[in-house]
């Protein structure tokens, strides 16, 4: 291609004037009120590394304990604490939001994107993570932490007594930091699909994104179980609704069921980001394109649907029929082959290739020899009359740790030290790294190649000691020393990481010489790339000439900010063809406001303080409609604007093509996946039952179904008002709102009145309970719609919602259509069901 | 008269064959989870689910294919060889086709693991 021309000298410097003043990071304290990739991304990581460093010392003091029989270094009560908070904080505290973190860092300069298309979300993500880990790490200084294990079993975790509040500090904290993940999920799937840059097609894109593409994906339906658990568990603990309680017609089972939806897909979370920053690093070191980007694709593909079909070899030894079991043996099995795919691809890669042996090949290629042992216990745990075994003892610790440190947290150190020059413009030091490697990979194996053994010879995992001569003695002992060297090299990184770098020289950029397009971002710069670059090839820094200079001269795509304003492109997305022009947020107090306001509606719900409860969920509302209303769906001064290149494109989208669209679409994907475990708990219910209503009354038929065409009128009502909108009638549009307002309120009193009027008692029986969270799942979205609707008049009434500008009202109907379903589904269920049996 | 559906430009056809798997595979889970919960209630034998899973086995399988026949069609059936990297929208077909048809197989795969439980077991056995 013939390179675009060049601006004159003085235009690019004012050009790059402008843009550095947009982009610039505030000073003092305003400096927290970033919401650019590069310092949300970097606060991130830098945090779910210190909670990871926590949960770390648990860990020792656990192994501690445990070093010799009959120790009394912790109480039995502190050991129980002290574990479930060190798996509880490594898997929702460090795992899954670290690679939330480097997502956020990484993908706008991998897609050649100035920003992800919602920075405040990623910023509001951010300090919800901040505020909910916080509360539940420092729940163990009151000695008040969760103390059931980090999967929370019932009836242990529901009994008050024994658990205390820090049940209710892991439902309610956790519950709020799946909300940042699920946040997290939205953007970056609408990232990675809309804003890549120009002509980087579906087959261009870098791996990294296609996986995070695809975890994002598996947030959305993994995740909400999980919450619809928390709500159910937080029920029961609160209210006595007895969801888990088997006397009154609940199942602890169910609870395993959600959490463990959650749960196995969750080691694929966590695994696929790793795996990643693998597919970026193999190339790099082997300095050849990746063997096999399609087989790749496909491994991501199958991993991330074949990991929902795994969750009960959790539940090998729940007594559920054996076809059943055999259904997720087999899915267990099956999973190994897009796993063992990815490896194979990076061995050809790299037997394909000038293999470089840097620091971060070793602990990616370390990594991977530890994973694959973890693999083969997997393999050997997804065998039911092998698991039966091996259930609940050590050998399965050593399975999971293999799984998790293997491939997990080395792949994270890997990418550290590959992608800390990007951060920084500094590599890392080699010496350090190579000595923090090696004893973190023998103390590894030292520590937890033994629990194999303990494990077979009949150590159950969670006992606080042990008495001697049972033979597990020495290889606890073992154990102990490989955690201390393990525990020393994880030190040498962080020293190596903290230890001031000021006297080394800044390196020039692409110092590995990486053929991915963040590389050509410029580290001492906040704008990312000083312009968008056309995309001609998966590997642009090594294929497209002269890339980094001619975009650093600016001559490709929105290289000025003329109008002031923080922008990214909006493309297709198949062909990353350029749709629009996004005006992206800025620096704001109130995603930080939002923030902390729900967090202070989670943490006054653990210790039951009504009233500031009800106050902070009104600061929350406030703080989001603010939000909303100042930063979204703006109404630029002008139709379109010129990008360069000799294109214009618009500066307003509604609908599919714009970005809100498909964020709404998102969260109610999510939101409807959560609905349907509750559903699926209706029907659970039904199933362990012979007559689950136990005689008792349901909510009847008469008003379940008026609650439902009261829904089923909103909606066409909805619709309506899009269409009148869409016709130029304002008054026609806030006609039909109201009135679908109207029907809304009626709509969810009346559904809430069927069970009312039956006397129908939740904490009686699970029946009416269930009953009544479906119903009131239902009233619940009402409510939020009818905001919605309030919400579009007051636009309306301000001249922001027209018929030009009506994105408002598209991502409302869209609202609608999800919440029509959930309360079809409801109604229909609560109504109809009892009479078909 | 056309015996294939016209090709269609989307992401979403990716999708097509592990989505087949999870129907199967919720259907195969749910279906004998029910029977076994509730076969005092009702008068036949595990045969008849048995039977069902290979029924709905039989036509996941025919989906699957189909999908992989679209997805050899859109990859050229075979007339390119990868890596599919061309910037042009006729490598990214072809990728999309290469990338569809090696899940097709995948799932083909996966949805004959998950009959085997049927095939080998004979009853409910809580």
């Amino acid at each position: 291609m013939k390179p675009p021309p060049i601006a004159p000298e003085e235009v690019r410097r004012a050009q790059e004037k402008r843009l550095r003043d947009v982009w610039e990071t505030p000073s003092g304290w305003r400096y927290w009120t970033s919401v650019n990739n590069t310092q949300v991304g970097v606060w991130y990581t830098a945090t779910a590394f210190a909670f990871m460093l926590f949960a770390g010392v648990l860990a020792l003091l656990m192994r501690t304990q445990l070093a010799v029989p009959d120790n009394d270094f912790l109480s039995a009560d502190f050991f129980n604490q002290a574990f479930t908070l060190h798996g509880t904080v490594m898997m929702f505290l460090f795992a899954v939001p670290m690679f939330e973190a480097v997502a956020i860092y990484l993908l706008p300069p991998m897609l050649g994107a100035r920003d992800l298309p919602f920075p405040r979300l990623s910023a509001f993500g951010f300090w919800s993570f901040l505020i909910g880990g916080a509360f539940v790490c420092g729940s163990i200084f009151f000695d008040a932490a969760p103390n059931a294990g980090w999967f929370m079993y019932p009836p242990l975790a529901t009994d008050k007594q024994y658990s205390g509040i820090g049940a209710d500090i892991w439902l309610l904290g956790l519950s709020f930091i799946e909300v940042a993940s699920i946040a997290a999920a939205v953007e970056l799937i609408v990232g990675t699909m809309k804003c890549r840059a120009p002509g980087m097609r579906v087959n261009m894109m870098p791996l990294f994104a296609w996986y995070l593409l695809i975890v994002a994906g598996m947030i959305l339906f993994a995740f909400p179980p999980l919450i619809a658990g928390d709500l159910l568990f937080e029920l029961e603990r609160m209210f006595d609704w007895p969801f888990f309680d088997a006397a009154r017609g609940g199942d602890p089972i169910l609870w395993q069921h959600l959490f463990w939806i959650f749960g196995h897909p969750e080691v694929y979370i966590i695994f696929l980001p790793a795996i990643a920053l693998m597919a970026m690093i193999v190339p790099t070191f082997a300095q050849r394109p990746i063997v096999g980007y399609s087989w790749i694709v496909l491994a991501a593909v199958g991993t991330g649907f074949l990991s929902f079909g795994l969750w009960v070899h959790h539940m090998f030894a729940t007594g559920l029929p054996q076809i059943s079991l055999a259904f997720f043996s087999a899915a267990s099995e099956a999973v190994v082959i897009p796993t063992g795919v990815q490896i194979f691809v990076f061995i050809a890669t790299l037997l394909a290739g000038r293999v470089i042996f840097g620091v971060p090949m070793l602990f990616g290629a370390g990594g991977l020899a530890i994973f694959i042992i973890g693999g083969l216990t997997g393999v050997m745990v997804a065998l039911a009359p092998f698991d039966w075994q091996a259930h609940d003892t050590y050998f399965i610790v050593a399975h999971l740790h293999y799984v998790l440190i293997g491939g997990m947290l080395f792949p994270v150190v890997a990418g550290l030290y590959y992608f800390y020059p990007l951060v920084d413009g500094r590599k890392l030091s080699d010496r350090l790294g190579k000595i923090a490697f090696w004893l973190m990979f023998v103390g590894f194996n030292v520590a937890f190649f033994p629990m194999h053994l303990s494990g077979l010879r009949g150590m159950p995992r969670r006992v606080f000691t042990y008495p001697e001569g049972l033979g597990w003695d020495w290889l606890n002992l073992i154990s102990t020393i490989g955690a201390y060297v393990f525990a020393a090299g994880f030190l040498v990184v962080v020293f190596d990481v903290l230890r001031p770098k000021s006297r080394q020289p800044a390196l020039e950029r692409n110092p590995w010489n990486a053929g991915t397009l963040e590389w050509i971002n410029e580290p001492d710069e906040n704008w990312g790339v000083r312009s968008i670059p056309l995309i001609e090839s998966r590997y642009p820094a090594w294929d497209q000439q002269d890339l980094i200079r001619h975009t650093d001269e600016g001559r490709f795509y929105l290289p000025d900010a003329e109008e002031g304003r923080r922008e990214t492109l909006v493309t297709s997305v198949l062909d990353a063809e350029p749709i629009y022009c996004m005006r992206v947020g800025g620096n704001a107090v109130s995603p930080i406001v939002a923030a902390f306001a729900l967090g202070a509606v989670f943490i006054a719900l653990t210790f039951e303080w009504w009233v500031a409860t009800a106050v902070s969920a009104f600061v929350t509302l406030g703080a989001i409609l603010f939000w909303a209303w100042t930063g979204t769906a703006e109404i630029p001064e002008k139709p379109g604007k010129d990008i360069g290149l000799g294109l214009t494109l618009p500066l307003y989208r509604s609908g599919p093509e714009s970005v809100g669209w498909w964020a709404m679409f998102i969260t109610m994907v999510g939101d409807g996946t959560a609905f349907g475990s509750l559903v699926f708990g209706y029907f659970f219910y039904w199933t362990i039952h012979e007559d689950f209503t136990a005689g008792t009354a349901g909510p009847g038929v008469l008003w379940p179904m008026a609650a439902l065409a009261c829904f089923v009128a909103a909606w066409l009502l909805m619709l309506a008002a899009r269409g009148v909108n869409a016709r130029g009638s304002a008054i026609g549009m806030r006609l039909a709102v109201g009135a679908a307002l109207v029907l809304t309120a009626v709509g969810s009193l009346t559904g809430l009145y069927g069970p009312w009027v039956h006397g129908m008692d939740p904490t009686a029986h699970v029946y009416p309970a269930i009953v009544w969270v479906l119903v009131a799942w239902t009233a619940v979205h009402g409510a939020v719609g009818i905001v919605m609707l309030l919400y579009c008049l007051a636009r309306s009434f301000a001249g922001k919602l027209t018929t030009a500008h009506d994105i408002d009202i598209h991502n409302v109907v869209l609202f609608w259509h999800f919440l029509t379903v959930t309360a079809v589904t409801t109604f229909a269920v609560v109504g109809l069901f009892p009479l078909a049996l | 008269m056309r015996i294939l559906p016209k090709e269609i430009e989307t992401l979403w056809t990716l999708f097509t064959a592990p989505v087949v798997w999870a129907l199967h595979f919720l259907v195969c889970y749910v279906g004998a989870a029910i029977y076994c919960a509730k076969q005092d209630a009702v008068d036949f034998g595990f045969g008849v689910v048995r039977a069902g899973i290979g029924a709905v086995t039989v036509a996941a399988l025919a989906m699957i294919v189909l999908s992989a026949v679209l997805a050899w069609r859109q990859w050229g059936f075979g007339t390119y060889d990868p890596p599919h990297d061309d910037p042009t929208p006729h490598d990214r077909r072809r990728f999309q086709g290469f990338a569809t048809l090696l899940l097709s197989g995948l799932s083909f795969i996966a949805v004959v693991y998950t009959a085997m439980a049927a095939l080998m077991i004979s009853g409910c056995f809580q």
